[in-house]
């Protein structure tokens, strides 16, 4: 039997190892630790089509992620999409005419939403919804106008 | 042909009866747990055989599993030029299967072998019935502190194997391979999430901990305490218990990745 000292000092090692462990999948590995930045001011935009934009979504402006969407939703008496999203606090500089648009990351990439600020010198507040803003290309959609656009074109002909 | 009905019957009650000892067994063993507060320093020793022990095949294996998926799916993904895309795909893989099943068919192979043995032994040398004679019940005194650390050991034995794996895999896909270093990284951290991934991965080797530990000292307590019989008792923890880890993977798997 090794002697008391040495098996505590071992055990206490391998549970300080495990804990390790997790705290590297926690901080490295998951997105737990962009997570963390929680807080930060919410603003709205109502989209005619979101195409596949998901809650955790990024928000990004000049393509750094500068906040994340927290919820879509469906209003039944306009029939449009509303997604609320959450922005970093440290960007609270953007113009009340900022727009949003939902764009795709490469050809088969998630979909995110791009700010493009505007040139007024009010900025936006907590709460405030974004006026401007230009739904998700629909893939099937572009396929589907460009294949009717050839058609009518070999008619014409 | 009577004679087959008769090897069936018998065959099927002693599965019933030995299915009903194992639940009452594992009650008696909880019902132990509180008793061991005062007690602490068996678990501690326990954790050491139990989980030190083990610490050193986790790591082996963890590495190298994590090399060989680092290695095999750089080969697929550079095809399709994605190979930055390795880190997600190993940290997904290890997180959520690799990590607690591998390591919980180790367990079962290097710990749970080892619990079964010792107390079969224990029970074929009659220290058992010695315990219960000076009034200490084996099951409070032997069974509960191995069964509480192999079930604190196994979830931390699954962490460091998923950690170690996603080490591996970077040094094989970075440093030999030459993905990326800070695509690997931030793909992964943008594809993996704490509590749809990790979490899960948590609880999926909490739960194979505490199968693999109740099967292990059940069969060591239930065997026959004979030579013979204590050899069977731990094959059959081996098999048992991995048949158990598989089995309950694909349901757990089911319920908690089965809606996306």
């Amino acid at each position: 039997m090794i002697n008391t000292k040495v098996i505590e000092v071992t055990v206490g090692v391998f549970i300080a190892a495990g804990i390790a462990a997790l705290f590297m999948l926690a901080m490295k590995v998951s997105n737990l630790s962009t997570f963390s930045s929680q807080g930060g001011y919410e603003i709205t935009a109502r989209f005619d089509n979101i195409g596949g934009l998901k809650e955790m979504s990024p928000v990004n402006a000049g393509g750094v992620r500068i906040g994340r969407v927290t919820s879509v939703e469906y209003d039944q008496k306009t029939y449009e999409a509303i997604v609320k999203m959450q922005i970093s606090p440290e960007y609270d500089r953007l113009p009340k005419d900022t727009s949003a648009s939902i764009f795709t990351s490469g050809l088969l990439g998630e979909q995110y939403i791009s700010l493009e600020p505007g040139g007024e010198t009010a900025y936006l507040k907590s709460g405030d919804q974004i006026k401007l803003t230009q739904s998700a290309i629909v893939m099937e959609q572009v396929i589907g106008q460009f294949l009717f656009g050839k058609a009518s074109e070999g008619v014409s002909q | 042909m009577t004679n087959l009905f008769r090897i069936l019957g018998h065959a099927g009650l002693v599965f019933f009866e030995r299915l009903g000892r194992g639940h009452l067994f594992i009650l008696r063993v909880i019902a132990g747990i509180p008793g061991l507060i005062p007690h602490f320093s068996l678990i501690i020793a326990q954790l050491y055989s139990v989980g030190v022990l083990s610490l050193l095949i986790i790591v082996v294996s963890g590495l190298n599993v994590g090399m060989v998926l680092g290695l095999q799916m750089y080969n697929t993904l550079v095809d399709f030029g994605a190979e930055t895309t390795l880190g997600p795909v190993v940290a997904l893989s290890l997180v959520r299967e690799l990590g607690p099943v591998v390591a919980a068919l180790l367990f079962a192979g290097r710990a749970g072998s080892a619990l079964t043995a010792e107390i079969g032994l224990m029970k074929a040398t009659e220290q058992l019935s010695g315990m219960e004679m000076m009034a200490v019940d084996p099951i409070k005194r032997i069974v509960a502190p191995r069964f509480v650390a192999g079930a604190i050991s196994m979830p931390l034995l699954a962490a460091i194997f998923s950690a170690v794996g996603i080490l591996g895999g970077y040094f094989v896909g970075v440093g030999m391979l030459g993905v990326d270093d800070g695509a690997f990284w931030s793909q992964m951290q943008s594809k993996v999430d704490w509590n749809e991934d990790i979490l899960n991965g948590v609880i999926k080797s909490i739960v194979f901990g505490v199968v693999v530990t109740w099967i292990a000292v059940f069969e060591g307590y239930d065997a026959v305490p004979t030579t013979e019989g204590v050899s069977r008792a731990t094959t059959r923890t081996v098999v048992y218990g991995s048949l158990a880890v598989l089995g309950l993977d694909f349901v757990l798997t089911a319920l908690m990745f089965g809606d996306n």
